[in-house]
């Protein structure tokens, strides 16, 4: 299938721009596809492309050396992914992964510094995608003080168990994320995390706290 | 009767990017809104909450306390 004019018009890079220009630049792109939990771009290894996502999800995480995943963001259509190696020319930072089947768009790297030296527009798009996309993660940053996420998420867990009689309401991922002042893959980090300690158990819709005294010691730690 | 993310029909723009996520095949598009066409596997991992862009879909869990 031919790359969509439509759907390029729909990427913020290449917004404002006249349908001669995003004609030029589409046959500068390729397309890709990508089954769900395929990996398109992995941590510390070069990368020649810049891709964009055409439809699907894919997910942007690192990952420690203990194995554990941080969710950076999840990119939609329209958003980008391999921006950093392909500008400043060194390994990719993150991981990527397909969240279900997905299409992309791709270009090369000296495709698209032609595209960022003929058309100034996109030069300008490419700032305001990056500059949103510091703030996005100076804000990830200020959540990651992860052991004081930890005990807040104990502390909403305590603060909200329900039974027969005392029917308290549910709550979401991201709702947790509200109360405790932080983002949603947070959550999903930390609840992860008590179920290692032993303190709770994830049981489909449910959350069985195991050991609540191990809860509130985890509750304690200054928050 | 099996647990199934909560809906907000009102809120879904039939994007459909909850379908193409969901690894057991739950969800669809009818008429442009999303419906949940198996039931019985959902195993809540939320990447459809997740990946909703107008919040449609939520994955609520009950906190409950075991018994010693």
């Amino acid at each position: 299938m031919a790359v969509q004019l439509e759907l390029l018009k729909r990427i913020p890079y290449f917004s404002d721009l006249d349908l001669a220009e995003l004609e030029s630049i589409r046959k500068l792109i390729f397309e890709k596809t990508a089954d769900r939990a395929e990996m398109i771009s992995l941590e510390g290894e070069p990368a020649d492309d810049l891709y964009f996502v055409a439809s699907g999800v894919v997910k942007v995480f690192k990952t420690s050396a203990e194995g554990k995943e941080q969710i950076l963001s999840i990119l939609r259509p329209g958003e980008s992914f391999n921006d950093v190696p392909i500008f400043d020319g060194g390994p990719n930072p993150v991981s990527v992964q397909a969240m279900g089947p997905v299409l992309l768009y791709q270009i090369k790297r000296n495709d698209m510094g032609a595209v960022l030296r003929n058309h100034p527009q996109v030069a300008l798009n490419v700032i305001k995608v990056l500059a949103t996309r510091v703030r996005d993660l100076v804000s990830l940053v200020e959540n990651l003080s992860f052991r004081h996420v930890i005990s807040r998420v104990a502390r909403i867990l305590l603060e909200h168990i329900g039974g027969e009689t005392d029917r308290k309401p549910r709550l979401t991922q991201q709702e947790m994320a509200a109360m405790a002042g932080t983002v949603r893959e947070v959550v999903g980090r930390s609840l992860k995390a008590l179920e290692e300690e032993g303190a709770i158990k994830l049981d489909r819709h449910r959350i069985i706290i195991t050991d609540k005294g191990a809860l509130m010691k985890i509750m304690e730690v200054s928050s | 009767v099996a647990e199934v993310p909560v809906l907000n029909t009102r809120k879904c723009d039939g994007c459909g990017l909850c379908v193409g996520v969901c690894h057991l095949n739950a969800l669809a598009i009818a008429d442009n809104i999303v419906t949940i066409v198996e039931t019985v596997e959902c195993d809540w991992c939320a990447d459809c909450e997740a990946v909703c862009p107008t919040g449609a879909i939520s994955c609520p869990f009950e906190i409950i306390l075991q018994e010693p």
